[in-house]
């Protein structure tokens, strides 16, 4: 149980991006608690994939046959870009909410609806 | 507002060339060592970055949005019809694997790498590397410039 | 102060959910493996690229990798809309 420590690393970032998002009340606080969220669910994909001893999977110069699963880290790449592509959107439409407010509080009353 | 100093201006247009160049080596290797399209695509990209924190707004000539945008588009375009192009098997069929052509070197075990391998894989790589590096810098610019607008209208 | 409770309580729920799932999840470095060692026995073959995870991506999940490169453009397409207001 206790060697599982990356796993329980993805809990404590997933732990702190749910925190983020939901008890802070800055936009910009949220996108970050997100991109958080993103990065423990990449650290899970890679730790899923890791096989003991084993090396990238990668044949060029490569020391021995034993090999990490490639599949979680082919995901991994397919994560991080839509990542991005979330969080780039996540902060044009809060740079334009700035603009139009004057505001980044989540709790305020013209955002409310 | 005119960009940084003369130093970072000189030192970003050095930089210009390493750059390219890493992220190019990154992106045609991309079947024989860690990387491919989207990290060489990335490096490349933060050479734009760079280039706006210097330049400031005398970079809205250099990086246009439209080539930009329509780099993007051609090298999605790109992408698709080189999957299509396996059709007569099946979609994303690697046609050119084996052939002894283009990229058609057969491998086998642990080899100190040919570049004449992979079949399609490295021309997908290029089109998937040349579309991360003009969307993303397609972001940064965009946004950059979208920071200066003025303050939309009250709709209400 | 009654919905920051709330918001506490569903964090609780969430961590401990996580930590069941953390618990009842394969070992850490044995994972179960028939597809990927498929991949890796026969991906040089196949497609012929010594990177196997550039194998799986452009070639054997080649259309997780469209769907990818769409996402990223409807994202830029979504920036220039949001900034395309007024010149």
């Amino acid at each position: 149980m206790l060697i599982d420590l990356p796993f329980l690393a993805v809990v404590v970032l997933l732990a702190l991006g749910v925190y983020a998002v939901v008890f802070r009340h800055n936009l910009i606080k949220i996108v970050m608690g997100v991109h958080i969220l993103g990065s423990g669910v990449n650290l899970f994909l890679i730790s899923l994939g890791y096989r003991e001893g084993g090396v990238a999977p990668i044949f060029t110069h490569a020391p021995k046959l034993e090999m990490v699963l490639p599949t979680p880290q082919a995901l991994t790449l397919t994560s991080i870009v839509i990542n991005l592509a979330v969080v780039a959107l996540m902060l044009s439409l809060i740079m334009l909410i700035y603009k139009r407010y004057k505001s980044l509080d989540s709790r305020d009353r013209r955002l409310m609806g | 507002m005119n960009g940084m100093s003369k130093i970072v201006k000189v030192t970003a247009c050095i930089l210009i060339i390493p750059g390219i160049v890493f992220g190019l080596y990154i992106i045609m290797h991309g079947h024989l060592t860690p990387g491919g399209g989207f990290q060489g695509g990335a490096v490349i990209a933060t050479i734009s970055a760079l280039f706006i924190i210097a330049y400031a707004d005398e970079i809205r000539g250099v990086l246009d949005k439209d080539i930009l945008s329509l780099m993007e588009s051609m090298a999605l375009i790109a992408f698709i019809s080189l999957a299509f192009l396996g059709l007569s098997t099946t979609f994303f069929h690697n046609f050119l694997v084996n052939g002894g052509g283009l990229f058609g070197n057969p491998v086998s075990g642990i080899n100190p790498g040919d570049l004449n391998t992979g079949g399609v894989i490295p021309l997908m790589n290029l089109a998937v590397g040349l579309e991360v590096y003009s969307a993303l810098s397609l972001i940064v610019v965009v946004m950059y410039f979208g920071s200066k607008q003025e303050v939309l209208e009250d709709v209400n | 102060m009654n919905g920051e409770f709330y918001k506490m309580l569903v964090c609780m729920v969430l961590f401990a959910f996580l930590s069941a799932a953390v618990a009842s999840i394969h070992p850490f470095g044995e994972p179960p493996s028939e597809m990927d060692d498929y991949f890796i026995r026969n991906g040089q073959r196949e497609t012929g690229a010594n990177n196997i995870v550039t194998s799986i991506v452009f070639d054997y999940r080649g259309l997780d990798t469209l769907g990818e490169a769409s996402v990223l453009f409807t994202a830029v397409t979504g920036v220039f809309m949001l900034f395309a207001g007024r010149k």
